[in-house]
């Protein structure tokens, strides 16, 4: 009875003193923040997943150099975030659609371009409990938005591999991660004038994954195929070296999904967190099944390749709608997503591009197709022709962008490796390094 | 008979055998092999530190040839094979006594051929 009462009195006490110390927006804000963090966590691990797939989906003798791009592009894109990206993607626009702030402001809440200074730093007056509605602080706010900033400049790693020179690659990173993608993310995410028509894209189907497959396009154009991938009129496979590396790769990808888009409802709000993992996981999951459906029947043999992309493709496809389509509308997205890297990868070999990863398909065109989803799955939330729009105006300013700096690239500093280094394997010819110290293994090809 | 044995760049064996293909060479083995010539290898580093390797990886083919075929043989690895650069590798021809092939029984030039 004793110890009873003594608890009970316990706990009366901490209540009544955790009533007088927290408030309510403050019990709010720890827990959202904290989600955040996790979620900031997550996508921080789809690094090592992009890492390990472009790794084992190429040969070999290019790996040092696969890893290395991956480690230097994470650095590259953190730190010209904090320089200057974060500031260029959330320049203070008005919301076009808030007609009494507009007003108030005097703009047109039309605003294409605008930079809000050098470095981070949080706004006058910043209030945690204030700063975005008391769901995070600005800290998070930053680090959040800095590591999807990374992820677009990864998606081109992979399509331009084992055949880039690293230099060229670093620097075209640093240009397209600092100041290309947020300046086009600030049209939507930073209220710009695609936001304010009421483009609709959840957690970056468009500007994430297309933006980095436009750019991941304008390289593998500039640069041209890898030695013996297309002799006269046929297509010679160079398989990867390493399919448990790129399954891992994969799996990390879709485990740091919950963040991408768990993350990017920019709350821990239970229900929409939870109808986003949802639709998120069931996506991927049909993505799946329509690659090994289609790979089967194509192909003869399934192909865990092919499967992997496809949950790839059904993760981008449902990026862009993952809060505000139905559960079976998501699976649909993942099933049509599914079909489109099966028919993609082929595509793109018959045009000529060589993408050993497979991203253009994965990130391009299920980025394209998420995002058009978006009009077709939820119309009430954006017209399909404004999804158009968001895609063609994304698409056209990533791909000019991407194609000017590479063809500047290559009259300056060049972006191809010699052919003798190509044939001997980048990690020998770029960092006079071995990935596979120690093991025996003999390339011909 | 000869036994035609020759020490190629890894990366030029689909070269190679695109060459012998197109002169109707097409019986032969390959194996890979670790080997230094004048090459003397080449520098690696690994964590500041400089490393020689001076066994580069080979890859040896072998090639059983009736007398009519030593010639071309020959000239098809060359052609595949040089680059011009040090590292282009080596040809050993040597005689031949005796070829037999083990599901026929048949010998000499006829198991060869």
């Amino acid at each position: 009875m004793k110890p009873l009462l003594l608890s009970a009195i316990l706990l009366a006490l901490s209540a009544q003193a955790y009533a007088d110390d927290v408030t309510l927006a403050e019990v709010h804000l720890k827990a959202n923040n904290t989600w955040m963090l996790v979620s900031i966590i997550l996508v921080f691990i789809m690094h090592l997943g992009f890492a390990t797939l472009e790794s084992g989906l190429t040969r070999s003798k290019n790996t040092v150099n696969i890893l290395f791009k991956n480690t230097g592009v994470l650095a590259i894109g953190l730190l010209t975030y904090a320089l200057c990206g974060f500031n260029l993607m959330y320049p203070g626009f008005i919301d076009g659609r808030d007609a009494t702030a507009v007003a108030e402001a005097g703009t047109a809440g039309n605003e294409w371009f605008g930079f809000a200074g050098w470095g981070i730093e949080p706004p006058e007056g910043y209030d945690p409990l204030t700063y975005a509605d008391g769901n995070y602080t600005y800290w998070t706010d930053f680090l959040f938005q800095a590591m999807f900033a990374a992820t677009a400049a990864t998606i081109v790693s992979g399509a331009v591999a084992e055949r880039i020179k690293l230099s060229g690659f670093l620097l075209f990173s640093v240009v397209f991660v600092g100041f290309v993608y947020p300046w086009m993310g600030s049209w939507k995410w930073g209220f710009g004038w695609l936001h304010d028509r009421g483009f609709h894209d959840f957690a970056g189907s468009t500007l994430v994954h297309s933006v980095g497959g436009w750019g991941a396009l304008a390289g593998v154009i500039v640069l041209g195929p890898r030695i013996g991938k297309y002799i006269g009129g046929s297509v010679k496979p160079i398989m990867g070296h390493s399919l448990p590396l790129a399954a891992i790769g994969v799996f990390l990808l879709w485990f740091g999904w919950y963040g991408f888009n768990g993350g990017s409802v920019l709350s821990a709000d239970p229900e929409a967190v939870s109808k986003v993992f949802v639709t998120t996981t069931l996506s991927a999951a049909a993505g799946v099944m329509t690659a090994i459906l289609m790979s089967w029947l194509v192909s003869r043999k399934p192909d865990l390749t092919m499967a992997l992309n496809g949950a790839l493709a059904g993760l981008v496809g449902v990026t862009a709608s993952a809060d505000v389509v139905s559960v079976s509308s998501a699976i649909v997205i993942g099933m049509v997503s599914g079909v489109i890297v099966i028919f993609g990868v082929p595509l793109f070999d018959r045009l000529r591009l060589d993408d050993p990863v497979g991203a253009l398909s994965v990130h391009l065109l299920c980025g394209i197709w998420g995002t058009l989803a978006v009009g077709i799955f939820a119309p009430d939330q954006a017209s399909f022709a404004i999804q158009l729009l968001g895609v063609v105006a994304y698409g056209a300013a990533s791909f000019t962008c991407a194609l000017g700096l590479f063809f500047l690239l290559k009259i300056t500093v060049g972006i191809r490796v010699s052919e003798e280094e190509e044939l001997i394997g980048l990690d020998i010819g770029e960092h006079g390094m071995e990935a596979y110290n120690g093991f025996q293994i003999f390339l011909t090809q | 008979m000869k036994l035609i044995i020759a020490y190629i760049q890894p990366h030029r064996l689909n070269a190679v055998k695109q060459a012998l293909f197109e002169k109707e060479v097409v019986k032969m083995s390959v194996t890979t092999a670790l080997g230094c010539g004048q090459q003397m290898g080449y520098h690696e580093t690994y964590r500041g530190a400089g490393i020689e390797v001076n066994l580069l990886k080979k890859i040896r083919i072998e090639i059983a040839v009736t007398e009519p075929y030593v010639q071309t043989t020959i000239d098809a690895i060359i052609s595949g094979a040089r680059t011009g650069k040090i590292g282009d590798g080596k040809i050993f021809v040597t005689e031949l006594t005796d070829c037999i092939r083990i599901r026929t029984g048949e010998t000499g030039d006829d198991a060869v051929g």
